[in-house]
């Protein structure tokens, strides 16, 4: 028996699941969130008019620029450090090593860190970078320093840190599938062509990963941008991030300041990431 | 031998004690104690309670003994400070007993989630504290300073949305936990008295002293500490004009910026495992977190500190669509809840209940001495779990209950301008 769906609509029908998912959750609530951020509010309740109070209070805070630099000053150290390392730790799972079995377990390794609560592997770095940690011990012990450094906890290395801990797997699993995708040939070639390991990484591995890169990149800056809870607690609340203002608000049921916090939010991190799609293109890559 | 005869006796006061709760339970059960209605013991077995709170009070032991003289189940689920007024007033029918902080009511109750409490039909409602039901204590008016118990406890009529500043007939809440909050301090590191919430600014604690991360106590303990040093003069601490709550903020980020704070702790893990590690040697902190350093063997002395305590306290409110048979069951929760078997089990916590009398009853006399008399300990003081926490011979700081509660300066506080102060409290975070 045939089926008898004409063939134009079967492309829509195949995105009809996630099109519906995606509406009743992602959609529906972000237009919610929109609207809400347009009420006014005390400490009452909502009052359901127009207003542009929560927008207006918000741009013309001082806290919101203060807020937005220390996160986008966040993003862009992790940023970096986790496509280093990220690209460093690909490349030798890739290219170095042969099994492609032993490739996959080691990757599976690399999510060790989510094997934990939250809570429980923010405290375990109590004892490893505290004033009397493992790493003070060590130091004094060698005679580097005479008393115990303070900034290795609590402090924007701490946060820097725990960040890099866990979001590097974001980067080595999109890096290591471009690279695992990489004609082996091609390096051949280049090798046969006369082309050094340097140059064959920087012309041909680099460019053939771009697209690992750029996603790798939008995870790890969405998910710093909407950290509020390893800030909070590696920096010891001695620094802050911008959804926690966002946390401030709902943790007193103002919802319409929050929601505009919200919005202002989707709106900065969509333009970094329409950038990093346009410096890469995603979809050619991916289709190439 | 000495040993074992003293094994022998704890298992003798377990066995009292758990004789007395099944005493309590049957004479519930039996009807003997009035005010329990029982026409409907049959289809009373099928209601389930969920009663929502903050870590500290949803025990699980508390749960289970209620399901066990109650004959209905009881259950409990634990959120943070946010996660509870959200669901409260997002998601109301979630929740049958709410078990909120004073402050968190003026969030809750101008939304309509709660429904006036009969107070008629709460037992011990005469004998409760009148740190709640009059705002007094000992005869004398207790701190208006920020969220006072009395501001929040009567509503002005059963279809109230809004507070009586008179004792009503119509309650919020049944007063629940309370406590009398200080600084703690490492004694073996800080080898003087600390007498005064000042010191938690003193240059000599320099990057030793930490807050906690908690606006809106963490500015009281700010405030506290100012005005002691006589840095800033409030109007009203508990309500801050935003020119107050400006130069407190600006205070701490001077102070940040010396390098003065080691941390701001959020949970009460932190602030233990701060103080344990001897990161910090004075902060501000809760009882039992004081408790819990001192039982892995460090010492920690919870100060009480001559400008007074700042206070807390929860009360258990009944939720608006609670009807029928199961707000029957839900009364005689909280009427349950008031009569000693909780109160015993959280004094070893370091937390008072409303009607001291009834948990003396679950408390050996040594027990109430130490907890509620500031008498020394004749034997070793366990936890709620029997866990041994004190040595003979302890006493507990700060004294009798009658020295902390008379002795209170000030409550945690929800002010008028807490979104102003939230701002200004992230901008001392990114400082």
């Amino acid at each position: 028996m045939k089926l008898a769906i004409p063939t134009k609509a079967v492309p829509y029908l195949e995105v009809a699941p996630l099109a519906i998912v995606l509406l009743f959750f992602f959609v529906v609530p972000m237009a919610m969130v929109l609207v809400a951020s347009f009420f006014d509010y005390n400490m009452t309740g909502i009052i359901p008019t127009f207003t542009l109070t929560n927008y207006i209070d918000l741009l013309t805070s001082r806290t919101t620029l203060e807020l937005y630099l220390e996160t986008l000053k966040f993003a862009l150290i992790v940023w970096a450090i986790t496509l280093v390392l990220g690209f460093t730790i690909a490349y030798f799972l890739a290219f170095h090593v042969r099994n492609p079995l032993i490739a996959i377990g080691l990757l599976l390794l690399c999510t060790v860190p989510f094997w934990t609560s939250d809570i429980i592997r923010m405290i375990s770095w109590i004892p490893l970078l505290g004033k009397y940690g493992v790493f003070n011990r060590a130091l004094l012990e060698l005679g580097v320093v005479d008393s115990p450094v303070q900034w290795l906890l609590f402090s924007d290395f701490a946060v820097v840190v725990a960040y890099v801990h866990l979001f590097t797997l974001f980067m080595i699993v999109p890096i290591f599938n471009s690279m695992a995708r990489i004609d082996r040939s091609l390096i051949e070639a280049a090798v046969d062509a006369g082309a050094g390991r340097l140059r064959v990484l920087t012309e041909v591995v680099i460019p053939l990963s771009k697209t690992g890169i750029a996603l790798g990149s939008i995870f790890v800056i969405t998910l710093v941008m909407g950290d509020f809870f390893i800030v909070k607690i590696m920096s010891g609340g001695r620094s802050a991030s911008v959804v926690m203002a966002v946390f401030e608000d709902v943790n007193l049921l103002f919802y319409p300041p929050a929601a505009a916090s919200a919005v202002l939010l989707l709106i900065i991190v969509t333009l970094i990431v329409s950038f990093i799609l346009r410096v890469v293109d995603v979809r050619k890559e991916l289709m190439g | 031998m000495k040993e074992k005869a003293r094994s022998t006796s704890r298992v003798t006061r377990r066995r009292v004690l758990t004789t007395a709760a099944g005493a309590a339970g049957a004479a519930v059960g039996s009807g003997l104690v009035k005010g329990f209605p029982t026409i409907w013991a049959q289809n009373i077995k099928d209601v389930t309670l969920t009663h929502v709170g903050m870590s500290y009070s949803t025990i699980i032991d508390i749960a289970r003994q209620a399901t066990k003289d109650l004959g209905f189940k009881v259950e409990m689920a634990v959120t943070d400070h946010a996660g509870f007024v959200n669901r409260v007033t997002t998601q109301p029918d979630s929740v049958d007993i709410a078990d909120g902080e004073l402050w968190q009511a003026l969030l809750v109750v101008p939304r309509g989630s709660y429904q006036p409490i009969n107070v008629k039909k709460i037992k011990l409602w005469d004998k409760m504290t009148p740190i709640y039901t009059k705002g007094t204590f000992d005869g004398k008016q207790v701190s208006r300073i920020g969220i006072s118990p009395i501001k929040v406890q009567y509503l002005s009529g059963a279809e109230a949305k809004s507070f009586a500043k008179e004792p009503t007939d119509w309650a919020t809440f049944v007063p629940g936990f309370y406590n009398a909050d200080t600084l703690g301090m490492r004694p073996d590191l800080i080898h003087r008295p600390i007498e005064h919430w000042g010191e938690l600014f003193n240059s000599e604690f320099k990057g030793k002293a930490a807050i906690q991360d908690i606006p809106a106590i963490g500015i009281m303990d700010a405030a506290m500490a100012a005005e002691a040093n006589g840095a800033i003069k409030y109007a009203d601490k508990g309500n801050m004009t935003r020119a107050e709550i400006d130069k407190t903020i600006a205070l701490l980020i001077d102070l940040k910026k010396q390098g003065h704070w080691r941390a701001l702790w959020s949970t009460f893990d932190e602030s233990v495992n701060l103080m344990a590690a001897g990161e910090v040697v004075i902060q501000s902190m809760w009882s039992p977190a004081v408790t819990a350093v001192r039982s892995r063997g460090i010492p920690c002395y919870y100060v009480p500190l001559s400008e007074g305590y700042r206070g807390w306290g929860n009360g258990l409110a009944l939720m608006k669509h609670l009807n029928g048979i199961k707000l029957d069951a839900a009364y005689e929760y909280i009427n349950w809840y008031q009569s000693g078997w909780v109160g015993g089990f959280i004094a070893k916590q370091g937390y008072y209940v409303p009607v001291p009398e009834t948990a003396k009853n679950f408390l050996t006399a040594d027990e109430w001495g130490y907890w509620y008399e500031g008498k020394p300990a004749k034997e070793p003081i366990t936890d709620p779990y029997g866990k041994v926490m004190e040595k003979a011979g302890a006493v507990r700081d700060g004294g009798s209950y009658e020295a902390r509660f008379s002795k209170i300066a000030c409550w945690n506080t929800l002010m008028d301008e807490a979104r102003y102060m939230n701002e200004k409290w992230n901008q001392y975070r990114t400082a």
